[in-house]
C-alpha cells in the first residue's frame, strides 16, 4: 500500500499539523512516511500545503506532481491541486469559502463541512481533525487507535487533555462526510 | 537501543549531533536551516550534555569560532544556508589550510545573491571545487533522507578526525524541511578534557605541557618550500579519501540501458522517475553519489561501457554534469536536467527529460553538439 | 671578578623568560611589539599558567607571535581572533585564553568580532597594540591613524571628512557591560613597561575570577611605517598619539572611571 496525499489550505488552518499527525499515525503502524511542506512566506497567512506519503515500502520521491488524495481547504488550493489528483483518486474538500467547486468527473469527490462542524463543537482549532476524520472514513489507511497514539506521541504532555476532543472531532468528521456530485456528472469507471 | 521519531531533516541532524557527543555548535540564523540552531537552543544542550551552543554575530564569526574550538581538538560544527556559507568560505579555507577537523552543514537554497529560500542544489561547484581560496578540497557528504541527515553527523566527524580536515554535509531545503521516520542512535558521552588531550594533544592547542613542544595552529608558511610541502600533504589526504572513503549508491544499475546520476533530494525524486520508467519498460538505473568529493569517477567510467547515455539531474543550471562528463571521458552522451529558482522538478519532468534528451536524442545526436540543458 | 663568577646562577638579577623562545624577533628595531610580547609572557610565567594558557595570534605584524611565545597558540584569520578565542574559552572554561591584535585587525576588519565578544563578556584577555598604522603590509592607513597623519594610503594626511576620524576602540568597548577591565598603556619607557605589565597581570588575574573581558590597549610606535628613527618615533608618539589616546585605566572592576 502506498498513499500519496496533498493537504492544502491557508496557513493557520492546521494543514501542516494535520499532515504531521497523519504521518505519526503511519509510524504507529510501522509504515514508512514522509512529510514535505511548502515553506517560507506562505507560512504567514498565505497558502500552505504539505505532501504526505504513507507506504509499506521505502519512499522514493517525497515531492510529487500527482496524488492519490487531495485534501483541499481553500479556493486557491482547489484551483492549484484539483488537476493533481490521479484519475480514480479522491478529492476531499471543505465547501466553506469555495466559490468554484470541483468539476472533474474521473475522480471521487467528497465534501466535509469542517469549519461549521468545528464551530458547532465550540473549538475552531479542531477543524483540521474533523477534515482528517472525513478523509479516514473514505480511506481508512490508518486506524483510529494509531491516530490517537500518534497524537499522544507528537503532542507535548500539556496538551494531552485535548486528545479526547480530537477523537470526538475525528468521529464527527467520519460521520459527516458526503459524496459530492459534479453537475452533469457522467458516471465514471 | 535506538529510538524512532518523526523529525525534520534539520532537527534530526541537530539531535544526532547532541547524541554523537559533539562539543560545540556556533551558528547564525538563515532560512531554511534555522530549525537547527532553534532545536539546539531549545534542547539546552549545555545542560543536557555540556555541548556549547552559541548564536554568533555573523556567519563569519561562527566559522571562526568553529576554527577556534577545532584548533583545541573539540568536536565542533556550524550550519548555514547558501548566502551564509559564502560568508564562511574564508574560514573554511583556513580550516583546510590549518588542517583542522570540523563539520559544516549547508542546507542549500536557490541563488545567486539573496536568491530564494526554496530548495536548490546550486552550491555544488562551491562545495566540491573549492569555494574558498587556495588548493584544498572538502570531503562532501550529500544526505538524501532525514535518516541520513542524522547518520551523517557521526560519519562526518569520523572523517574530519581521521584526516584532520573540514567535512561538509551538503543538504538542501527539501531534505532539511521534510519530515521522515528517523532511527536515532543512543546518546554517546562527550569526551572529557583529559580524553581530548590524550587524543589530540599531539597537535591541538590544549595548553603546552612540560613533556612536549608547544603546539601551533596556523595556515601560514612564508617559506614557499614549506608551503608547497603543506599543499602536497593536503593532496595526499585527498588521494587517500578517494581510495578509502568514496561512497555511492547504485540503484537498479545491473541491467540499465540508461543512467540517471543524481544526489541528495534530486536522487530521491529521480528514484521515482526510475520506477516510472521501469513501469514503461525502459531500463533506467540511478547512480547516487553519496560523497560528492570523492566523486565516483571510476564507477561512472565503467557504467559508460554499459549504458547508452546519462542524465545528470540536479536542482541547478548544470554543475555536477561537468564531473559526470569528465568521468565518462566522452564515451557516452551526458546531458543535464534541472530546475532552478527554488522550483523542484517532478518525477514526471525527469522522465520526460530522460526520454527527450537521452533516449530519443542521445543515440542520434553527437555529444559535441550539446545544447542548453535547462528546461 | 671573573666572567664565570659573574654568570653564576646566584648572581643573576635578570633573565629572559623561558616563555619567550630563542627565535629572533621579526620586528623592526625600536618596535614596541617585542616588549609587549615579553611582558605578556613574563606574566604567564610568573603566574605559573603556561600549561593552561592558549593564545590567539592575529593577522598583522604579530601574525608570527607564535614563533616567539612559548605557549600553545592558534593563528586566526584577519580580525577574527575574538571569535576564535570565544570558542576556545567556551569549550575550555578553565583555560587562560587571550588574543594579541593590532589596530587594523581589531578595530577595522574585526570590529564586529571585537564588539560582540566584549558585549557577551567572554572570559578572555584582549591585548590591543595600537600604532596607528598597518605595519605588515607597508604603512597603510589604520582606523586609528591620527588626523593629518600621512600613510601610503593617506599620502596627503588623513582627511577626516573623507576618511573618518581615528577610532577610539578602547573607549568604545568600555561602554559595554561585558567589559570588566579596560585600560590604555604604553611600553616606551621602563616606567611604562612596568605599568603595562601590571595591567596585563591584572587582566590575567581577572580571568581566574571569570570576570569577563579584560581589554589592554598598548599605544605603540611604528618607526618603519612612520618613517622615523626609533627615538623620534617614540617622541612623536608622546606628542601626538598620547593626547588623542590618553594613557590610564578607563574601566576598573566593571566601573567606568
Amino acid at each position: 500500500m502506498t498513499e500519496e496525499i496533498i493537504i492544502a489550505g491557508f496557513g493557520g488552518q492546521g494543514v501542516l499539523s494535520m499532515g504531521k499527525i497523519l504521518a505519526y499515525s503511519g509510524i504507529m503502524q510501522d509504515e514508512e512516511v514522509s512529510w514535505m511542506p511548502s515553506y517560507g512566506p506562505e507560512m504567514r497567512g498565505g497558502t500552505a500545503n504539505v505532501t504526505v506519503i504513507l507506504s509499506d515500502e521505502k519512499i522514493s520521491s517525497p515531492y510529487l506532481k500527482v496524488f492519490d488524495t487531495a485534501i483541499i481547504l481553500n479556493q486557491q488550493s482547489m484551483d492549484k491541486f484539483e488537476e493533481s489528483v490521479k484519475p480514480g483518486g479522491v478529492l476531499v474538500y471543505d465547501p466553506n469559502g469555495i466559490t468554484h467547486h470541483p468539476t472533474r468527473t474521473d475522480i471521487e469527490i467528497f465534501q466535509i463541512e469542517g469549519n461549521k462542524l468545528a464551530v458547532k463543537m465550540g473549538n475552531k482549532q479542531i477543524f483540521n481533525m474533523v477534515v482528517m476524520g472525513a478523509f479516514l472514513k473514505i480511506k481508512p489507511i490508518v486506524k483510529l487507535e494509531n491516530v490517537l497514539a500518534g497524537l499522544k506521541k507528537s503532542l507535548p504532555e500539556r496538551y494531552h487533555h485535548l486528545i479526547p476532543l480530537n477523537k470526538e472531532a475525528l468521529k464527527i468528521g467520519m460521520d459527516n462526510v458526503t459524496p459530492f456530485k459534479v453537475a452533469n456528472q457522467v458516471a465514471h469507471n | 537501543m535506538s529510538e524512532l521519531k518523526l523529525m525534520k531533516g534539520n532537527e534530526a541532524l541537530a539531535e544526532a549531533a547532541i547524541r554523537a557527543g559533539v562539543d560545540a555548535y556556533f551558528g547564525y540564523p538563515i532560512t531554511p536551516q534555522t530549525e537547527l540552531i532553534e532545536y539546539l537552543m531549545n534542547e539546552q544542550t549545555e545542560k543536557r550534555t555540556g555541548m556549547v551552543c552559541l548564536q554568533a554575530e555573523s556567519e563569519i564569526a561562527a566559522i571562526n569560532m568553529v576554527y577556534g574550538a577545532a584548533s583545541t581538538g573539540k568536536k565542533v560544527f556550524t550550519s548555514s544556508s547558501s548566502p551564509g556559507i559564502s560568508l564562511k568560505q574564508e574560514g573554511i579555507s583556513y580550516l583546510a589550510g590549518a588542517e583542522l577537523p570540523a563539520v559544516i552543514v549547508n542546507v542549500v537554497r536557490g541563488g545567486p545573491g539573496l536568491g530564494t529560500i526554496q530548495p536548490s542544489q546550486a552550491d555544488y561547484f562551491q562545495s566540491v571545487k573549492g569555494g574558498g581560496h587556495g588548493d584544498y578540497k572538502l570531503y562532501v557528504l550529500a544526505p538524501s533522507s532525514v535518516q541520513e541527515m542524522s547518520d551523517f553527523v557521526e560519519d562526518a566527524f569520523d572523517i574530519a578526525f581521521k584526516y584532520r580536515a573540514p567535512v561538509l554535509i551538503l543538504s538542501d531545503g527539501l531534505i532539511g524541511q521534510m519530515m521522515e521516520k528517523v532511527k536515532l542512535k543512543p546518546q554517546k558521552k562527550r569526551r572529557t578534557d583529559e580524553e581530548v588531550i590524550k587524543e589530540c594533544g599531539s597537535w591541538a592547542t590544549t595548553g603546552k605541557t612540560k613533556n612536549r613542544e608547544r603546539n601551533i595552529i596556523t595556515s601560514l608558511d612564508l617559506q614557499s618550500e614549506k608551503m608547497e610541502a603543506r599543499v602536497h600533504r593536503l593532496m595526499k589526504k585527498y588521494e587517500q579519501m578517494e581510495k578509502e572513503d568514496l561512497r555511492f549508491e547504485k540503484i537498479q544499475c545491473d541491467d540499465a540501458e540508461y543512467l540517471i546520476v543524481a544526489y541528495g533530494s534530486s536522487a530521491r525524486i529521480s528514484q521515482k522517475a526510475v520506477e516510472m520508467a521501469r513501469a514503461k519498460g525502459i531500463k533506467v538505473g540511478l547512480l547516487r553519489p553519496i560523497t560528492l568529493f570523492p566523486f565516483p569517477k571510476k564507477q561512472l567510467f565503467k557504467l559508460a561501457d554499459q549504458v547508452k547515455g546519462m542524465l545528470s539531474v540536479e536542482l541547478n543550471a548544470g554543475q555536477m554534469v561537468e564531473d559526470v562528463r569528465l568521468s565518462v571521458e566522452f564515451k557516452v552522451p551526458v546531458e543535464h536536467f534541472g530546475r532552478t529558482g527554488g522550483i523542484i522538478h517532478t518525477p514526471e519532468e525527469i522522465l520526460e527529460a530522460l526520454e527527450q534528451k537521452i533516449i530519443n536524442n542521445g543515440t542520434i545526436r553527437h555529444h559535441k553538439t550539446r545544447e542548453s540543458s535547462i528546461l | 671578578m671573573e666572567l664565570l663568577d659573574i654568570i653564576k646562577p646566584e648572581n643573576q638579577v635578570f633573565c629572559k623568560t623561558k616563555l619567550m623562545t630563542d627565535t629572533p624577533l621579526s620586528y623592526c628595531p625600536g618596535c614596541g611589539h617585542g616588549t609587549a610580547h615579553n611582558i605578556t609572557m613574563e606574566v604567564i610565567d610568573e603566574m605559573g599558567i603556561q600549561e593552561d594558557t592558549i593564545g590567539v595570534a592575529p593577522v598583522g605584524c604579530s601574525v608570527l607571535a607564535y614563533d616567539f611565545m612559548n605557549i600553545d597558540m592558534t593563528q586566526a584569520a584577519h580580525g577574527r581572533a575574538p571569535a576564535v578565542a570565544t570558542a576556545i574559552a567556551r569549550t575550555w572554561p578553565k583555560k587562560y585564553v587571550f588574543t594579541y591584535q593590532g589596530d587594523g585587525d581589531l578595530a577595522a576588519i574585526g570590529t564586529a568580532e571585537t564588539i560582540h565578544a566584549c558585549n557577551r563578556g567572554e572570559n578572555i584577555v584582549i591585548i590591543f597594540i595600537n600604532n596607528g598604522i598597518y605595519g605588515m603590509t607597508g604603512g597603510q592607513m589604520a582606523p586609528t591613524t591620527l588626523e593629518g597623519m600621512k600613510s601610503s594610503t593617506s599620502p596627503f594626511g588623513r582627511d577626516i571628512k573623507t576618511m573618518g576620524s581615528p577610532l577610539k576602540m578602547t573607549e568604545l568597548v568600555a561602554q559595554l557591560p561585558g567589559t570588566y577591565f579596560v585600560t590604555r598603556q604604553a611600553v616606551h619607557t621602563h616606567k611604562h613597561v612596568r605599568k603595562a605589565k601590571k595591567a596585563i597581570r591584572q587582566a590575567f588575574e581577572n580571568l581566574k575570577l571569570n570576570k569577563g573581558i579584560s581589554f589592554v590597549e598598548i599605544v605603540s610606535n611604528c618607526n618603519s611605517g612612520w618613517k622615523m628613527t626609533p627615538n623620534d618615533a617614540n617622541e612623536w608618539m608622546v606628542d601626538n598619539m598620547f593626547p588623542y589616546y590618553p594613557l590610564g585605566d578607563i574601566k576598573v572592576n566593571g566601573k567606568l572611571k
